[in-house]
């Protein structure tokens, strides 16, 4: 492999000729099997003929007469299948050696004779030079390989033919070897054809090398199979050809339906790939939000927005009374109150029939499912996205091993065609570099660690406290507003105060981690991490504070409802009671109550859900003014009030926003937990969450390429992926235990929802394998739910996940013996040809001073320093004396100055290879 | 799309989609940039397979190939020349093998002959100092060049030759992370 590219070349070179020759040889054998065609020509020969003579018509038109004259050529298959093999030769080669070809024309036919066999035992050796293995090894050898393989198949290919046209011309039969290798044939040259594009080829050759093969592809293909069976073999090679193009549109057309493509390029062109792998990730959500969004409309939303009884008709979907005169203004829907409240973006307003419409759509049924099949969906979705990532990104530890020559190699993006990028780059490369330097230079030296180690306990401690304040703080405040609900007259900020006071942690608390973190002094690819992890505690913990007291607040509302309940049965009785009273009937039945003076709960799955749709939309209000504000008046200010400022704005003190990719994503990963734990209690919030996206995708792009800058310090997108990914596998686990809290234990509300009247919101399930599933499935039902089914199934899947993480485990410790190893292997093989080296040098020179030997003129002096001990040791007849003289001198020195025979293989030399004989002969 | 045929037969299209990662569409666009570049020596009929060779001036200056620092390298190694004028065919070569499409391995052994200055069919020293001082801008001191060069050749030179071969090079970048996100070029 290490010599390729020079094989390459000088085949390359020698091609040249042979192709000369070999051309000469098909020229001259076409035309017996011209005439043999022409003579015998029938069924299937005829066929090839045809296509034979399309290639080489104007060359047959002068061999013709000639044909006559040799008719002793033809004397056995052998020559047949010459005659194949050149002529397959002949269209790409005569194209190369056109001059070539007009000389031969012009040639005495008494020479042709000679030229056919010279040609044929040209073609042979060269076949016989490389077997067939070394034709399927060859693929990757580079244009050297390639010709003799070439030269190969044409051998091939000519024996098969040749015995084509033999049977062709004495029975209509095949042997079975024969037809064998002869599909074998063409389906080498079909993957040939498939794999042509990834062949590091010139285009030109590459291009013949098609035309060859698909010429031969075309003729044989039809020839394999006899009578029915060929038709039907052209049948399905037609429509391979068809299905190839079909799944060509069709990439196509999956490629064209990916949104926002060109946005995300134009971004990466501009800001590089970290930057794009938000949006990407962005886009990302979105496909998994719509897929949820479909879900929840298509089964709950719509069903009941089409078969489900119409506003207005029972209490449950109509505004008191009391609410109605303020229920339209704009206030007051903001909050999600009045129509909002009662529509079917929340849980309050489905009824609990058990079907709806003449479909009997079973909605309550089918709102529990929707509601677990979400977090079903997302789990797997959000795993299987886990599994590739790892899959792809092989393993992080690997990155020690090549740190500069990933840097050196890879570190230039291509994509990048802006000068700006260009110069951030270069700067990037630069820093990246330097650092990398540093790191380096100090792996060995540390300083106070008892300082450092202090001042990390301490910025820790600090950060604790910040987080544990700010759980507090919520804690208050939600607490707080519970007592503001039962007072009138507030003010917006009372109102509010929830959701302005956890914004305002969420913007204040990052920028103090930021700073705390100074004081740890960490790397900065392990300080983002922290940073990361911290404000991921910060906002889980503010959310876990707020659903507390929300919950707090539910348990408040579940023993309101108890009294409601008794209250509203008591009323109704009395409301009939008073009917029957006032009518003097006791007969007639009263009319029934509007639905909008009806007594009702206050319906606690409604105000959670209400409370979360707030918190999301001042999430995205609060998100969108701080991009308004934070980059783009911010680069509004910079760029215009420059001309009259005594600083300079732009590479000064405001300077440009940058795009802040972290808490950009982290944003998005809390806002989804919001949205799959409010998704429950209002279904009309994924819609939300839907728009918020579609939005934020334009809205954002925008901004970016509009007022921020791209990053002076670019870290790696794909590493920090699948951090991304587990945070938000960490959030959908979070946000799964209070969803599945509440259907498991909470009562539900006894006058809204779809699961009213039951005890608990499963029951709904129960209900449905009783009544609508054969008796025998509720059994096995019952005997599954069994705890001693249970039991002992959980444990089973311990040890299974126990064994599986036990074995996972051997994999990793053996993969990191191996990789020792091989480590070890390495330096060891380094040492040892150093040593090789220089005791081979010794042998070398000695042999070199034996007398007898042919004095060679001395190479020059800076072949030796160049190449090193390795040039020197591949030319032993080359060391002159008065060389010998120095060169000993450096073979014995050698073992005393290297000393990495016996140093742990682990350490590697800076360069101790290259070093040395570099240096020696400098002695 | 009435001039699609007098540009290419469709044999041709078929032959380069065949050969290339492209698509048709894809391959005439290619042609319009390329064309593009210097109307008046491209001519608008290609069935006739007429040599062109577009200089490497006018290569170089497209906006995707201006800000690279190895663009001259990139042009020369597609060129059949080797001296960075491409006709039509070193054009769609080029950006072939720099599409995302394209195969790893292919990808590696054109990244390996680009950064092999000196074709020598090895990266030596002189290369990756090259390199390097292109991809700084030579901003780093001379020390720390070397540093670095003598550094990557201790991380990746396998058989210890003092120079990185093909399979030395292979080896090291089919592990790298972001290898086939940053070399490819989108058009």
């Amino acid at each position: 492999m290490p010599r390729k590219g020079e094989t390459a070349r000088k085949t390359e070179d020698v091609g040249i000729d042979m192709d000369g020759e070999v051309e000469s040889g098909s020229e001259v054998d076409t035309k017996p099997r011209g005439r043999g065609n022409r003579g015998q020509g029938a069924g299937r020969r005829g066929r090839k003929a045809e296509s034979e003579e399309a290639e080489d018509d104007e060359d047959e038109e002068e061999e013709a007469p000639r044909n006559k004259r040799a008719p002793n050529r033809r004397k056995a298959g052998k020559k047949a299948q010459d005659t194949e093999e050149e002529s397959e030769d002949a269209p790409p080669k005569r194209r190369r050696g056109g001059n070539n070809n007009k000389k031969k024309g012009a040639k005495d036919t008494e020479d042709e004779s000679e030229e056919d066999t010279k040609g044929k035992g040209r073609n042979k050796k060269g076949a016989a030079a490389t077997d067939k293995k070394g034709a399927a090894a060859a693929d990757k050898k580079g244009k050297g390989k390639g010709k003799d393989k070439d030269d190969d198949k044409k051998k091939k290919k000519g024996k098969g033919s040749s015995s084509d046209s033999k049977t062709s011309s004495e029975e209509e039969s095949m042997s079975e070897g024969e037809m064998e290798r002869l599909k074998e044939e063409v389906v080498e040259k079909k993957t040939l054809i498939a794999t042509l594009r990834s062949k590091p080829w010139r285009m030109k050759r590459r291009l013949a090398v098609l035309r060859e093969a698909q010429v031969f592809v075309d003729k044989f293909e039809g020839a394999l199979g006899k009578g029915k069976g060929k038709k039907w073999y052209a049948f399905k090679v037609m429509m391979m050809k068809k299905w190839i193009k079909f799944s060509r549109d069709f990439d196509n057309f999956k490629t064209a339906c990916i949104p926002w493509e060109r946005k995300i390029k134009e971004v990466e062109s501009h800001f590089g790939s970290s930057v794009a792998s938000y949006f990407i990730f962005l886009r990302w959500m979105y496909g998994l939000n719509l897929v949820l969004f479909a879900l929840t409309f298509g089964l709950v939303v719509i069903p009941e927005m089409l078969m489900g009884l119409p506003y207005g008709s029972i209490p449950r979907k109509t505004v008191p009374r009391d609410d109605q005169p303020t229920a339209m203004d704009y206030s007051v829907l903001m909050d999600f109150n009045g129509y909002c409240k009662y529509s079917a973006l929340f849980y309050g307003y489905y009824n609990d029939q058990r079907t709806v419409g003449p479909l009997k759509f079973r909605l309550p049924l089918s709102y529990l499912l929707v509601g677990i099949g979400t977090f079903g969906y997302s789990l797997m979705v959000v795993i299987r996205t886990m599994a590739k990532n790892a899959d792809v990104g092989g393993g992080d530890d690997a990155d020690s091993e090549f740190t500069f020559s990933w840097k050196m190699f890879t570190s230039w993006d291509y994509l990048i065609g802006n000068p700006e990028t260009a110069d951030n780059k270069f700067a990037s490369v630069t820093t990246s570099f330097k650092e990398s330097i540093v790191d380096e230079q100090e792996n060995q030296k540390d300083e106070n660690i008892h300082l450092r180690r202090f001042l990390r306990v301490l910025a820790n401690f600090m950060i604790f406290c910040t987080l544990g304040g700010s759980g507090y703080l919520i804690f208050f405040v939600v607490k707080r507003s519970q007592e503001f609900a039962h007072m009138d007259d507030l003010g917006w900020y009372e109102k509010n105060e929830v959701e302005i006071i956890m914004s305002l942690l969420g913007l204040v608390c990052p920028p103090l981690f930021e700073t705390i973190a100074e004081l740890e002094d960490n790397h900065p690819r392990i300080a983002l991490k922290w940073q990361l992890g911290r404000i991921f505690a910060l906002f889980l913990g503010n959310l876990y504070t707020f659903l507390f007291a929300l919950f707090d607040e539910v348990n408040n509302k579940l023993e309101d409802e108890m009294n409601i309940k008794n209250n509203s049965i008591w009323f109704l009785k009395e409301y009939h009671a008073n009917f029957s009273l006032y009518n003097n009937d006791s007969e007639a039945t009263a009319p029934p109550i509007p639905p909008a003076d009806a007594i009702r709960g206050p319906c606690w799955e409604t105000s959670v859900g209400v409370e979360f749709v707030k918190l999301t939309v001042s999430d995205i209000q609060v998100t969108y003014l701080t991009i308004l504000i934070g980059d783009f008046l911010r680069a509004f200010i910079v760029r215009f009030l420059n001309y009259c400022w005594c600083w300079d704005l732009e590479a000064g003190f405001p300077s440009y926003g940058e795009f802040d990719i972290s808490g950009n994503v982290l944003g998005l990963v809390f806002n989804q937990g919001m949205i799959w734990m409010g998704a429950f209690y209002a279904p009309g919030l994924v819609g939300i969450n839907v728009l918020r996206l579609l939005s934020s995708m334009y809205y954002q792009c925008w901004a970016v390429m509009c007022c921020n800058v791209p990053h002076a310090r670019v870290f790696k997108a794909s590493k920090s992926n699948n951090f991304y990914m587990g945070l938000l596998l960490l959030i959908l686990f979070m946000s799964l235990l209070p969803v599945v809290y509440t259907i498991m234990t909470l009562p539900p509300s006894f006058d809204c929802g779809p699961f009213s009247g039951k005890e608990k919101m499963f029951y709904v399930i129960m209900e449905t394998i009783e009544m609508d599933l054969p008796a025998f499935i509720g059994t096995l039902f019952g005997y599954v739910a069994n705890p001693g089914l249970i039991i002992p199934a959980v444990l089973l899947m311990v040890l299974a996940i126990y064994y599986l993480n036990a074995v996972s485990e051997a994999y990793m410790h053996a993969n990191n013996e191996l990789k020792k190893k091989m480590q070890m292997a390495r330096d060891e093989d380094k040492n040892r040809r150093n040593n090789t080296n220089s005791t081979n040098q010794v042998q070398k020179d000695l042999e070199d001073l034996l007398p007898g030997r042919s004095w060679e003129p001395p190479p020059p002096p800076e072949d030796n320093t160049e190449k090193g001990g390795r040039a020197a040791r591949v030319k032993p007849g080359a060391a002159g004396d008065v060389k010998v003289q120095k060169d000993l001198s450096l073979a014995s020195a050698n073992p005393n100055a290297r000393g990495p025979v016996t140093s742990e293989p682990a350490r590697r030399g800076q360069g101790s290879l290259p070093a040395k004989p570099r240096g020696a002969p400098k002695q | 799309m009435g001039n699609k045929q007098t540009i290419f037969t469709p044999q041709q299209l078929d032959a380069y989609q065949d050969c290339t990662f492209f698509t048709r569409k894809e391959i005439l666009r290619l042609y319009q940039r390329y064309r593009d570049l210097a109307p008046q020596l491209v001519p608008l009929d290609y069935t006739s397979k007429p040599d062109v060779k577009l200089p490497y001036q006018l290569i170089g200056s497209m906006p995707e190939l201006k800000d690279n620092p190895f663009r001259q390298r990139i042009a020369e190694v597609f060129s059949e020349d080797g001296e960075g004028n491409m006709t039509l065919d070193d054009f769609l070569d080029m950006f072939s093998v720099l599409s995302e499409m394209a195969p790893r391995d292919l990808k590696a052994y054109y990244a390996f002959k680009i950064y092999d200055f000196n074709n020598d069919d090895f990266i030596c020293k002189s290369d990756l100092e090259n390199t390097l001082t292109k991809l700084t801008r030579s901003e780093l001191t001379e020390d720390e060049v070397r540093m670095v060069s003598e550094k990557v050749l201790d991380e990746a030179d396998l058989d210890n030759d003092g120079r990185l071969s093909l399979e030395d090079f292979q080896h090291m970048i089919v592990r790298a992370p972001d290898f086939l996100s940053t070399f490819h070029i989108r058009i």
